[in-house]
């Protein structure tokens, strides 16, 4: 089960954030904090998925937008990782040529 | 007041701030104008200030005000209210709320909504944050709109019922009847999310389960039929646009419907018959240059690997796994290694080829694939490949983060005892580790080794010569001081003496010996168990040391004053047995005994006691630690469970001595007067490390053939019993014995019954014999059928027991059969 999904760009910003399991909102900031740092600090060859806590995450980068999804153990972590994919490319037709501004508006 | 600002303009303005602290600014101000806007009741712009307002709770700022505002919203009429009124419940609403509940009746209006796009806001809505009490009232309407016409609302309905499912789980029986016609839809959107409900259903609740794999009366309605036929339209259909992606057709749907199979296929014969073939065909058909088709094939593999295939598939998923391993990327070696730990259990062999590729896998610099690694790598010691896999490990440790030493200390333990080929190697490895990663090995390893090191009796010299070469150099490494300080009391005679047969004796002088173990004494970095230790080692020294007896003397009465209390007891118990027991100074000093690990099922103690008095031992024995896995006090009596004999190691010590070692123990646990805290340690069942090794012959890989040399395995009293055997090629794993009982006496032999045992890591099973009466004078016999399952090639050993009655009276006879071929079970 996909627990949540989160773009967040190299700085820490958040540019959306959707959770599918109640967390704390004060969690939640720290929860992103520590999870941008453990995807920062991944080299380009490591492999996409990490242990975190008592799940998985899935992450791909995109410039400078990050794409974290975190996962449990039922899930396929491939078929994620081309769903975050299929996600970029159906943003990209929407916006066409999508960026991380188009991302940041996007909840408008 | 004017007009609030949009959306847009808010992003734009937080996006100039340039720290953490002007960010907030803005924010506030901007929460304390919506609040007053909110006050207002201002209908046209509360649609924008709730959307600003989700927009700050994404960033991380309390929003809770704005939840009643959601309501009204989605109470409105206007599309776009509703629209952002839905999005704020879903987002800032719970069932912690009370306000929820309000939501309701709204929902409910509309659900029943002219407008499709109305309907399914509501139905996104309910299914995302929808209590108990709100499903089981809408319940109904979801049920409704499952049976509808309209693609677009049934895809939705389904995901809402997955939901509702999850929060009440008695509603399920409602949905079953809609579910009969949703695989019949063309529509990708409704098939992907009809399969999501129905696993849903199936994980949930067995008998769901159950339905779904039985046979109705129509086949074509037969879900798992209906699948195969689903997966295989989208294999072999040609290019579709609208579902593509890299080539291949909707790879989403084709990952849901192989892991519902997988639920289907579980424990279940027929269903996993009626699947072989398109898991087959999907396995090779599957591009795999991309990861797209990779993914599939390892949702292919996983489910291969759960249900009960035939053997020919479970080998195509294995040589797949061997590719992905093989495969640069390594998002694809994470997954491979990953779902081969999950099968090693159960096809062992087959994982052991892959044996080399997984331990380069420990030299990549990829913390998650290091992990897996690891794992994998001790899953795989067995006793022909310890040594090499051993080095690997030992390197591994050496370089590998801290976050890994403590697990893999503690495996390379777990493994060292298990399958050891020698004692000094045995010996050599735990000396490796303790020296490299000595301050991540975990405490209770301590008193293991410490028994290990007083059972290799021979090794003494060796082993306290190495361990006072370690320390000398630095002592910081607690676990190690304190094994070290501990055998340097036990054995510091040997030490000075000079005498060490396995390697160049070092001089050492009994002064050096105790400045060593002063300065651990001393040294700030002991840890006030290590110093414990050392004070105990030193006071045993006592008694093994001639000429320096004052300097202890002197030491153990410093200590008399220490402010740890812990040693300043110790002291003064010593002191007081310098001053007042100095007779019995050497009585209690002396040597250590060996503490036999008794084992409880080991076969030597089959030979020498014959069921009743094994009971005995056993009750003596103290329930096992945590640290040695899978050795219970079995029921040796209990042959009819036909499995309790258990040794770990193939190795079969035949004459090992059966010192009553649970007595020793319980001695021991009284003599706190050594005070080391090893002395009474729960005292841990495990094997005897590699005794006499008589009966393991090197092994053979000769061809299987048919000509195995039959046995007598029993012969008594004019009953003779002759085993003959018969391996196939194809299942080498399988030894089929075929018994013959014939009798030479001049009465024959009636009631005759054979019971047979075997160690845990067999199965057997024993068929119905020809007749239960053994004629005389050898005029005929019984044969009866064994098959026994040996898929770890261990050797084949039996017990048997007779029951029979003879010259009208009964006899019972119990016996080991020792003597297989080795032809029979390699």
């Amino acid at each position: 089960m996909i627990k949540f999904f989160l773009m967040v760009n190299k700085q820490g910003q958040t540019r959306l954030s959707r959770y599918y399991e109640h967390v704390e909102i004060n969690k939640r900031t720290m929860l992103e904090a520590e999870v941008i740092k453990s995807c920062l600090s991944r080299s380009k060859d490591e492999c996409s998925f990490v242990e975190y806590k008592d799940f998985k995450l899935v992450y791909r980068q995109y410039a400078a937008l990050f794409i974290v999804v975190g996962i449990d153990q039922t899930e396929n972590e491939m078929a994620v990782y081309e769903l975050i994919h299929n996600f970029v490319e159906v943003l990209d037709k929407y916006f066409s040529r999508v960026s991380e501004l188009d991302v940041s508006f996007l909840i408008s | 007041m004017p007009a609030p600002i949009r959306l847009r303009e808010l992003i734009r303005t937080i996006r100039t701030a340039r720290t953490q602290a002007e960010e907030r600014e803005m924010i506030q101000k901007e929460c304390a104008a919506i609040r007053s806007s909110f006050r207002e009741e201002d209908n046209t712009y509360r649609c924008r200030n709730v959307a600003k307002l989700l927009y700050m709770h994404m960033l991380g700022y309390p929003a809770h005000f704005g939840q009643l505002e959601c309501l009204k919203l989605i109470a409105s009429q206007k599309f776009t209210d509703k629209r952002i009124g839905y999005l704020g419940a879903m987002l800032l609403l719970d069932e912690r709320q009370d306000v929820h509940l309000l939501m309701t009746n709204c929902i409910k209006n509309d659900l029943n909504h002219s407008t499709q796009y109305v309907q399914g806001l509501a139905l996104c809505t309910l299914g995302c944050m929808g209590s108990s009490e709100m499903c089981r009232d809408l319940a109904g309407e979801v049920e409704k709109l499952l049976k509808t016409s309209n693609s677009y609302l049934r895809k939705k309905a389904a995901l809402c019922a997955v939901h509702v499912i999850r929060k009440v789980p008695e509603l399920m029986e409602m949905f079953l009847p809609a579910t009969k016609n949703l695989l019949n839809e063309k529509n990708h959107g409704v098939l992907h999310t009809s399969v999501v409900l129905l696993t849903e259903m199936c994980e949930r609740s067995p008998d769901m389960l159950a339905h779904f794999r039985k046979v109705r009366q129509l086949s074509s309605s037969q879900l798992v039929p209906q699948l195969v036929r689903i997966l295989k339209n989208l294999i072999m259909s040609g290019y579709s646009p609208e579902h593509d992606v890299s080539g291949i057709s909707d790879p989403f749907l084709q990952v849901r419907i192989l892991r519902l199979l997988r639920i289907l296929g579980r424990n279940d014969d027929d269903s996993s018959e009626a699947m072989n073939d398109i898991l087959a065909q999907v396995a090779t058909n599957t591009e795999t240059s991309k990861n797209v088709g990779n993914a599939i094939l390892y949702e292919t593999v996983l489910t291969i690997m759960d249900i009960k295939s035939e053997s020919g598939l479970r080998v195509l998923a294995i040589n797949i796994l061997g590719r992905f391993l093989l495969n640069n990327d390594k998002n694809i070696r994470y997954v491979a290694l990953t779902s081969l730990l999950k099968t090693v259990q159960t096809d062992h062999n087959a994982v052991q080829r892959h044996r080399s590729t997984i331990v380069d896998c420990l030299k990549d610099l990829d913390v998650s694939i290091k992990r897996r690694a690891m794992e994998l790598s001790f899953a795989l010691v067995n006793g022909n490949n310890v040594r090499g896999m051993m080095k690997e490990l030992l390197y591994f440790l050496d370089s590998c983060e801290p976050e890994f030493k403590a697990d893999c200390a503690s495996g390379i333990f777990l493994a060292a005892e298990k399958y050891a080929p020698s004692k000094r190697w045995h010996i050599d490895t735990i000396m490796r580790v303790l020296t490299t990663a000595g301050s991540y090995v975990r405490d209770d390893a301590v008193p293991n080794l410490i028994q290990l090191i007083t059972n290799s009796v021979e090794m003494h010299a060796y082993t306290v010569q190495r361990l006072y070469k370690a320390i000398l150099g630095d002592y910081s490494q607690q676990p190690l001081v304190q094994v070290a300080s501990w055998c340097i009391g036990e054995y510091g005679d040997l030490l000075v003496s000079g005498q060490c047969e396995e390697e160049e004796p070092i001089q050492v002088t009994e002064d050096e010996v105790l400045d060593i173990l002063e300065s651990v004494l001393i040294s700030n970095m002991s840890a006030s168990v290590t110093r414990g230790y050392a004070l105990t080692a030193i006071m045993k020294l006592s008694t093994r040391f001639t000429c320096t007896v004052n300097r202890i003397k002197k030491v153990v009465s410093i200590y008399g004053s220490s402010i740890d209390v812990e040693l300043q007891q110790r002291a003064v118990e010593y002191n007081a047995l310098f001053k007042k027991y100095d007779h019995m100074r050497p009585a209690l000093l002396e040597r250590m005994p060996v503490m036999e690990k008794v084992t409880t099922n080991g076969p030597a103690e089959i030979v020498q006691t014959n069921g009743e008095t094994e009971t005995a031992v056993l009750e003596t024995k103290p329930p096992p630690s945590g640290l040695q896995p899978a050795n219970q006090a079995n029921d040796l009596l209990d042959l009819l469970g036909g499995s309790d004999i258990t040794p770990v190691i193939p190795t079969a010590p035949t004459t090992k001595p059966a010192t009553a070692g649970g007595e020793l123990l319980d001695l021991l646990g009284d003599l706190n007067l050594t005070g080391s805290p090893v002395s009474a340690p729960a005292p841990q069942i495990a094997q005897p490390p590699f005794l006499l090794d008589g009966l393991t012959s090197p092994p053979l890989f000769n061809d299987i053939a048919a000509g195995i040399p039959s046995i007598t395995a029993y012969s008594k009293n004019g009953l003779k019993i002759d085993f003959t055997f018969e391996r196939s090629n194809t299942n080498p794993s399988v030894t089929v014995i075929t018994i013959q009982a014939s009798n030479s006496t001049e009465l024959d032999m009636t009631d005759f019954v054979f019971q047979a045992a075997v160690p845990k890591t067999f199965q057997l099973q024993l068929l119905s014999p020809s007749s239960s009466v053994i004629p005389a004078f050898n005029s005929g016999t019984i044969t009866q059928v064994i098959k026994v399952l040996n898929p770890q090639k261990q050797q084949l050993r039996m017990r048997i027991k007779l029951t029979y009655n003879h010259k009208g009276s009964a006899m019972q006879d119990l016996a080991e059969v020792n003597n297989f071929p080795p032809q029979s079970w390699q």
